[in-house]
């Protein structure tokens, strides 16, 4: 299966050197922010995607599989943690109408975090295990079918409120003393968590690991030959990339202050695709790039064009697809001829 | 006892009966979709997202048949697949062909991406509210059956649907055409050494299929109100049928999609709260026991 | 004038503009609002563009722009999803500083957004949304709900319908807020009037088929099927019930939301008879048939007012009265909502009213049914008038409402 993503670029200690550096302007340029005149409430929410990009990255980027499924993880962890926030209590149908019910009031924002990524951990794992025995166009059908099954629960399941969603979600103050309903306050913590999970994705990226994973999407039968046991990494490749999608989604909750259907639909898997491909898949700061462009576009666009946007979505897509396949970091990188 | 044959009597009663029949006027929509996308990831082994909005365009196209060229439904039957065909045939040519040699994955991107394209341009024209569009008066009516009142069109769609997956499946499987389109996706170059034009038969291929899409647009727009989301959600539940049906089996996709109807028919009727969740459920469990699906060829 | 001239002119003049329009800003006499609609799905013709067009007439009807008001008006699209709405609302309080939004189709949303239009002390003026809710346990005193709510529509059709002989129902309900509301709603006239509720099903919003649902509603046996869904699930449920002859077996069909664009895109062929009511009807007398006149001329598609667009309009003239009256907008939402209580409504379209302390708006309600095919004159001649509801008889009674502001 040829690989979609260009592998022409090495990985050389230089490499990493070039792209630590990026990160660090990254970092700063990130950290000024709220110094700056723009709209805070944008950049937290491009931050949440962007951390979203690029937990799927790792997948495609990395581990050669197309997962159309990620709102679910995005849902999920964002479902989760709201109704942990606002509510509190886990109950759980154990027949038609019967319910088996833990009542605890609601929990403090980092325990809430923790509950929802924990339950994005669970569900990457059962849907891994179901997907991942099929590789290519198969696993992106079963992770779209596995999405679709998801959001009609979702639909349907009482705590989510169905269509009107979780709304008036209480930010509370994290670990006891910093008030998230400061913008300011909100904002560091946002980036904090977003820095944390793409130091994550990075270190696994550049590890061992990562460097089976790469070798599996390059050649797979080759790889069994050597004797790795290709299923296992790709299921735990899957499991790493839902679980941080998972912490997007429980991030997001606090930008938002609600959780609704909208994270659950197939459109906003589509959506991921779209910021990846955009940025560049296989890239490190693709995904990254690519998210603060989509959100630009979703939030600068919308009143202008209103219908449009989602032709204009489509176009981005297919101009992406026939002639700017490595994406914008891509091409940046294949330029240059150093990492990103 | 009595209570006993009250009680199976009434689980076998008229209510069961008639949400069989809706089942299967569905299973027949699901049917022809997962028809189309099979004979195109069949041949070419791309995934078709635009389905559901060729689907779209197909009622679209009957819709201004009727409207601006007062042309009817018997006719719109034939002309728009047509019509829709040569427009994906022209996609084909003009996208589709770059990406032959890459990743089939990026085929299901571009497709995709044309989905949200077409769906947008109709949306902004036609707003959302539906156009109407009657049954044609030959077909108006219907008959009581006795376990419920069936109205004519809904029984024709049945017959029709029937008809062309028979007839599309003994196309490509037992025809000359047919086995040339066969070969040249198993095996181009072989095929085009002996003088077959195999872009060519690429193309008529991906006509075919999203004709196929176009005809059950035309079948539905007298049911349901002609909409540019029409297809957005139907094709999901297609992709899964497809899934179960086993990719690129013909015959596996017309039977799984008859079958997938009448079970969520048959869903709707014992445990309503999970008819839309059924088909996957099912998707789930068919893959875990047999991952090529049904019918399907191994990948 | 040679080009030199030219620009002179136009710099003397643009200064002459500023100095006049500084002098107003010292009592400042700007506004901004805000018409959030689903402009692309579900709702688009019931509100969308029709509404900003309603609201910018509204703007030139009030003549405070030639009184040196500076007014704007902007929209937005909700895509029918709350958090979409919210994020919007928003940015149009944190950002572009609108004063007050409008319109809203979706309860869903409109509770949404109710709730931070509080947090941020702008104004709400919804027309579109139509779950009771936000004037009941929901309600803020920075929202106004116009034009009608779920009690209005029960009230209406289901005791107008169960006093005719229609005593038991089965319920078709979109799974959303304004669908459960409105069966709640319906379901209390219904009983109120002596009826029963043999039982409902809940169906997704955005459904194509409804072959299995109406096949339930018939073996129910009720005498009214009740369709407790709005836009084009009640128009394709009405048209399948049709081909499934259910209307022709002898049960009625009650839609309990239809409007009229709903009736235009069915026809009159599918729609005759079909009773329901509304508050709003661009035929109903010269005021509404000159507004309605003024406004097909300007909307793109030629298509008539809805209930919706005539209370985006009536609101935001009940609106610039208050701030009229206020010399100025003190862009404090609490303070006009409250002024905008205490003076008495009186528009061409809505007539007399007066709005309740719990933020809802009262006028007469009118039960319709749709003209046969033969008796109508033309395109969007579709309704004749069966029964008119007093203003007092049309909304929740204060005394039954559960709004927390009126427990002082």
């Amino acid at each position: 299966m040829t690989a979609m993503t260009d592998a022409s670029v090495a990985k050389t200690p230089r490499a990493i050197r070039d792209e630590m550096i990026v990160f660090v302007i990254m970092a700063g340029l990130l950290l000024i922010v709220p110094l700056t005149g723009i709209y805070p409430f944008f950049v937290m929410q491009a931050l949440c995607f962007a951390l979203l990009a690029c937990a799927f990255n790792l997948l495609i980027g990395y581990g050669g599989l197309l997962s159309f499924g990620h709102a679910m993880f995005l849902g999920t962890g964002g479902y989760v943690t709201a109704h942990l926030l606002k509510v509190g209590a886990i109950s759980l149908p154990y027949w038609r109408g019967l319910w088996f019910t833990i009542p605890f009031s609601p929990l403090p924002p980092e325990l809430a975090i923790l509950g929802g990524t924990a339950a994005s951990l669970v569900l990457a794992v059962i849907t891994g295990y179901v997907s991942i025995r099929r590789q290519g166009i198969y696993f992106a059908m079963i992770t779209l079918a596995l999405s679709q099954l998801l959001y009609f629960i979702y639909l349907q399941t009482p705590f989510t409120h169905g269509e009107d969603g979780i709304q008036g979600i209480p930010q509370g103050y994290l670990f006891g003393f910093l008030n998230l309903s400061n913008p300011t306050i909100l904002y560091y913590v946002v980036l904090a968590v977003f820095l944390f999970g793409f130091l994550v994705i990075f270190r696994t990226i550049n590890s061992p690991f990562g460097e089976v994973l790469k070798a599996i999407r390059e050649n797979e039968p080759r790889a069994v030959s050597l004797g790795y046991k290709t299923d296992h990494y790709k299921l735990l490749a899957y499991i790493l990339s839902g679980t941080l999608a998972g912490l997007a989604g429980a991030l997001k909750v606090f930008v938002a202050q609600n959780a609704s259907l909208t994270d659950v639909e197939v459109s906003m898997s589509g959506l991921i695709v779209l910021m990846t491909l955009v940025g560049g898949l296989g890239t490190v700061f693709g995904p990254v790039v690519g998210a603060f462009i989509i959100v630009a576009m979703e939030q600068y666009l919308s009143g202008r064009f209103g219908q449009w946007v989602t032709v204009i979505q489509g176009v981005v897509f297919v101009a992406c697809v026939l002639t700017f396949r490595r994406g914008i970091i891509g091409e940046i990188s294949h330029y240059l001829r150093r990492s990103l | 006892m009595q209570a006993l044959y009250d009680h199976i009597h009434a689980f076998f009663g008229p209510a069961l009966y008639a949400q069989l029949l809706v089942g299967l006027i569905n299973g027949s929509f699901y049917a022809l979709l997962s028809l189309g996308l099979a004979v195109i990831f069949g041949m070419l082994n791309i995934i078709n997202f635009a389905h559901g909005a060729l689907y779209m365009m197909g009622a679209f196209v009957a819709y201004f048949l009727l409207h601006l060229l007062n042309i009817g439904y018997w006719p719109a039957l034939i002309i728009a697949p047509v019509v829709v065909g040569i427009f994906g045939m022209i996609l084909e040519r003009t996208m589709l062909k770059w990406l032959a040699g890459l990743d089939h994955l990026y085929g299901l991107l571009l497709t995709f991406g044309l989905a949200l394209i077409i769906q947008g341009v109709f949306q902004n024209f036609f707003g959302s509210s539906g156009l109407p569009y009657s049954i044609p008066d030959e077909l108006k009516g219907g008959a009581n059956l006795g376990f419920m009142y069936l109205p004519i069109y809904r029984g024709w769609v049945v017959v029709f649907s029937l008809v062309v997956c028979l007839l599309t499946w003994y196309l490509i499987e037992r025809t000359r055409l047919g086995s040339n389109l066969r070969a040249a996706t198993e095996n181009p170059t072989l095929v085009r050494a002996f003088g077959i034009n195999v872009p060519r038969m690429i193309t008529l291929t991906y006509g075919l299929g999203v004709g196929l899409a176009a005809l059950a647009g035309v079948l539905s727009a007298p049911i349901n109100q002609v909409r540019p989301l029409m297809g957005e959600n139907v094709i999901i539940v297609v992709f899964a049928v497809v899934v179960i049906g086993g990719m690129g089996s013909i015959m596996g996709s017309i039977i799984t999609g008859f079958a997938l109807g009448v079970i969520e028919g048959l869903t709707k009727y014992f445990y309503p709260e999970a008819s839309n969740t059924v088909v996957f459920v099912l998707m789930v469990l068919v893959l875990l026991v047999k991952p090529t699906g049904l019918t399907g060829r191994a990948a | 004038m040679t080009m030199r001239n030219k620009v002179s002119a136009l710099l003397l003049g643009t200064a002459l503009a500023f100095s006049a329009g500084s002098a107003a800003f010292a009592q400042d006499k700007t506004v901004k609002i805000g018409s959030l609609s689903d402009q692309s799905g579900l709702y688009a013709d019931l509100g969308g563009p029709g509404s900003t067009l309603a609201a910018q007439m509204a703007v030139e009807d009030s003549g405070l722009t030639a009184k040196g008001w500076k007014i704007d008006v902007i929209s937005g699209d909700h895509l029918n999803k709350p958090d979409v709405g919210v994020n919007i609302a928003r940015q149009w309080f944190d950002v572009d500083k609108v004063d007050v939004i409008v319109d809203i189709p979706n309860s869903g949303v409109a509770l949404a957004v109710s709730n931070l239009v509080k947090e941020k002390n702008g104004v709400l003026l919804d027309s579109g949304a139509g779950s009771s809710d936000l004037t009941n346990a929901q309600c803020t005193p920075n929202t106004i709900h116009w034009s009608y709510d779920t009690y209005t529509l029960a009230h209406g059709t289901g005791t107008a319908l169960a006093k005719a002989g229609g005593d038991s129902w089965f319920f078709l309900t979109a799974d959303y807020a304004f669908g459960a509301a409105l069966e709640r709603d319906t379901t209390a006239a219904v009983q109120a009037g002596g009826g029963k509720v043999l039982g409902a099903v809940k169906h997704p919003l955005n459904t194509s088929d409804f072959s299995s649902f109406l096949l339930q509603a018939q073996a129910s046996k009720a005498k009214v099927i009740g369709l407790a869904n709005a836009g084009a699930d009640t128009t394709n449920s009405i048209k399948q019930a049709a081909e499934f002859g259910i209307t022709a077996s002898g049960q009625k069909l009650a839609a309990l939301l239809l409007f009229i664009t709903d009736v235009h895109s069915l026809g009159l062929n599918t729609a005759q008879g079909l009773n329901f009511t509304e508050t709003f009807y661009w035929d109903l007398n010269d005021g509404s048939r000159a507004f309605a006149k003024r406004f097909q001329e300007r909307m793109k598609n030629h298509n008539m007012p809805s209930m919706v667009h005539a209370g985006v309009y009536a609101s935001l003239l009940h609106y610039f009265k208050a701030l009229e009256a206020l010399g100025g907008n003190p862009h404090d939402g609490a303070k006009v909502v409250a002024k905008m209580k205490e003076i008495p409504t009186d528009d061409p379209l809505f007539g007399k009213g007066s709005i309740e302390p719990n933020g809802r708006t009262i006028h007469p309600a009118y039960l319709f049914e749709v003209k046969k095919p033969s008796e109508s004159k033309g395109p969007w001649d579709y309704y004749k008038l069966v029964a008119t509801i007093p203003a007092d008889e049309a909304f929740t009674p204060l005394d039954k409402s559960t709004c927390p502001l009126l427990k002082k």
